[in-house]
C-alpha cells in the first residue's frame, strides 16, 4: 500500500483526541459529553418513566426512545431548528444500537428517554451521539449488559482510515470517499453499521477489524470518565 | 412559566414565602441578588459567535449564525435579526418534544424585542447592498438544564454571544460565505442591553428565582435596558395582577440590578 498523509497528519488508525465527562446536566437521570476532535455530542437520559402517549406502552417491557438533533449553530451553514428527515433516522438508528444491551424487562409500560444533541460538528456526530448516549445511560443506572461504542470508519480513494473528519469525508481524489459508521459492544456485537460510498468485500472485512480496535479505546475513555464520576462523588 | 407544570410541593412554597416576608432565600441570597453569572465562550467552533451562560444549575447555550438574505421591502438598507429559543427535553423533564410550545416561543420573542429596541445591533452595517443583499442574523438559543429563569439566562447569552461573534467574509464573485477566510471584524453593535425578570410570590419581589422559586410565582415583569436607565423593552407575563405602586419598586429594581449585570458582562468579555 503507498503511503496515505491524512490532512490532519494522524496515523491510518489514529483515532482524534477523545474528551468524555459525565453528570453535564443535573435535571437528568443520567447525562454524557462525548467530544472526538471538533465533534462535541451530548447526551441526557430521563426514565425509566411513564410511556406517554399510553399506547405506545408495552406491558411486557421497557422502552428506549431517541431524539438525536444538530444545534443550528454546530455547522457552518446555519441549519433550520427543529427535526429533520435526516435527525429522524438518526434517531431511530441510535436507538436500535442501544437496545440491544439494554435490560429494560422488569420496567414494563416505561420509556428511557435518551436526548442527543450535537453542539460542534466535524464529522461523526451520529458516532459520537452513540457513545455519549451510552454513557448517560449508564450514569442513569439503567441495567445494561455492557456499554455501545461507535466509531466511524472510512475509505479514502484505496485508504482505510478511522474516524473521519470533515474535510476527509469531503476527501475527492480516486475513488472518493466512503463513510462506514459502526457501533458494537466491547465483546464484539456490532449493534449498527451503516456505509456511503462503494468498497470492496474483502476491504470491508478489514473495515470491521479496524473499528473493533478503535471501539476499545472509546470503551476505555467512557469506563474512565464513568469511574472518575463516582470518585468525585466519594 | 406558562403552561408547565408547576412540581414544587405546597409545604415547601410556604415556606419559600415565610422566608421571603424576612428578606430571606432558601441559598442565602437577597431578594435582588442573582446567582453567579458564568459565561463561557466558543461552545461551538463553527457558530461565528457562541457562549454558553451558567447561573447556579441553570445553564443555556446560545449561538450567533449570519446567513445572507433579501432585505425586507421595509427596510431595504437594514439587516434582519432572527432570534429562536429552543426548550429542550434534555433540559429538564418538564419539557416536551415536538412544535415549541408557548414559553419557548415566549422567550425567542422576549429575547428578540431587547436586542432590537435597545438599538444594540447596527442594522444599517448589516447591510450588503441596499435593496438587494443583507445580512441576516440568527440568534438561537437552547436550553441545557432548567433550574429556574431560563429567560434572563437566554437574554446574557444572547447579548454575549453577539458581543464574541466574527463577521464572516462575504464572497461576492460567488455570492456567498466564505468561511475558509479569516473574519472580517465583530458584529457592528452598540452599547449592551439587558433584560432581566422581577418576579412576585407572594407579597415580595424577587430576581432569578430557582426552579421552586420560579413555581410560586405569580406574576412576572421583563425589563430590558441598559447601564445608563434607559428602558427600551417590557413585557408582563401571567396572570395576576401588581399594584402601580409596586409596579414602581419592580422598576427600581430592575434599574439596579440592569446596571450590575450589565458591567458585569462588559467586564467578563473584554
Amino acid at each position: 500500500m503507498t503511503e496515505f498523509k491524512r490532512p490532519d497528519g494522524r496515523a491510518l488508525d489514529e483515532m482524534r483526541p477523545v474528551e468524555a465527562k459525565v453528570g453535564i446536566v443535573p435535571n437528568a437521570d443520567g447525562s454524557a459529553m462525548y467530544k472526538s476532535g471538533d465533534t462535541v455530542a451530548i447526551a441526557a437520559v430521563y426514565g425509566p418513566r411513564k410511556m406517554h402517549p399510553q399506547h405506545q406502552q408495552d406491558p411486557e417491557k421497557g422502552q428506549i426512545r431517541c431524539t438525536y438533533n444538530m444545534m443550528s449553530f454546530s455547522v457552518s451553514d446555519r441549519i433550520r431548528p427543529g427535526i429533520s428527515r435526516r435527525s429522524t433516522e438518526i434517531s431511530k438508528i441510535t436507538e436500535w444500537a442501544l437496545e440491544p444491551v439494554l435490560m429494560l424487562d422488569k420496567y414494563p409500560n416505561t420509556v428511557v428517554d435518551v436526548f442527543i444533541h450535537i453542539t460542534q460538528a466535524d464529522a461523526g456526530t451520529r458516532c459520537a451521539g452513540i457513545n455519549a448516549a451510552s454513557m448517560a445511560l449508564a450514569h442513569a443506572g439503567i441495567p445494561m449488559k455492557n456499554l455501545v461504542t461507535s466509531i466511524s470508519v472510512g475509505k479514502l480513494d484505496k485508504t482505510l482510515v478511522v474516524d473521519l473528519t470533515k474535510e476527509e469525508e469531503d476527501f475527492e481524489e480516486g475513488e472518493g470517499p466512503t463513510d462506514i459508521p459502526i457501533s458494537m459492544t466491547p465483546d464484539g456485537k456490532i449493534t449498527h453499521l451503516q456505509l456511503d460510498g462503494k468498497i470492496g468485500v474483502q476491504q470491508l472485512k478489514d473495515v470491521v477489524d479496524m473499528a473493533k480496535k478503535a471501539c476499545e479505546k472509546v470503551y476505555d475513555v467512557q469506563k474512565d470518565a464513568l469511574k472518575k464520576s463516582i470518585e468525585e462523588k466519594q | 412559566m406558562t403552561n408547565q407544570v408547576r412540581t414544587t410541593p405546597n409545604i415547601t412554597g410556604e415556606r419559600i414565602k415565610e422566608y421571603l416576608k424576612k428578606g430571606k432565600r432558601f441559598d442565602g441570597r437577597t431578594p435582588e441578588q442573582f446567582r453567579e453569572i458564568i459565561i463561557e465562550r466558543d461552545v461551538s467552533k463553527k457558530a461565528e459567535g457562541s457562549v454558553r451562560v451558567k447561573m447556579g444549575k441553570t445553564e443555556v447555550v446560545v449561538g450567533v449564525k449570519l446567513g445572507l438574505a433579501e432585505p425586507y421591502p421595509d427596510s431595504p438598507n437594514k439587516g434582519n435579526l432572527m432570534t429562536t429559543a429552543e426548550l429542550l427535553p434534555l433540559s429538564s423533564e418538564r419539557f416536551e418534544n415536538g412544535p415549541p410550545k408557548f414559553p419557548a416561543i415566549e422567550t425567542g420573542r422576549v429575547i428578540d424585542r431587547i436586542l432590537r429596541e435597545s438599538g444594540f445591533i447596527d442594522f444599517e452595517k448589516l447591510c450588503i447592498e441596499e435593496g438587494k443583499k443583507v445580512w441576516n442574523l440568527f440568534v438561537d438559543i437552547y436550553s441545557i438544564n432548567d433550574d429556574g429563569n431560563l429567560l434572563d439566562a437566554a437574554g446574557i447569552g444572547a447579548v454575549a454571544a453577539l458581543r464574541v461573534a466574527k463577521m464572516p467574509k462575504y464572497d461576492a464573485e460567488k455570492d456567498k460565505i466564505d468561511y475558509d477566510t479569516e473574519p472580517t471584524g465583530p458584529v457592528p453593535l452598540k452599547e449592551i442591553p439587558v433584560s432581566i425578570t422581577v418576579h412576585k410570590v407572594g407579597d415580595s419581589l424577587i430576581v432569578d428565582p430557582t426552579r421552586e422559586e420560579e413555581d410560586l410565582s405569580e406574576t412576572r415583569v421583563t425589563i430590558g435596558g441598559n447601564a445608563e436607565g434607559r428602558i427600551s423593552s417590557m413585557q408582563k407575563g401571567e396572570a395576576a395582577s401588581i399594584d402601580a405602586e409596586q409596579m414602581k419598586q419592580i422598576f427600581d429594581m430592575a434599574e439596579k440590578v440592569i446596571k450590575e449585570i450589565a458591567n458585569k458582562i462588559e467586564k467578563d468579555l473584554k
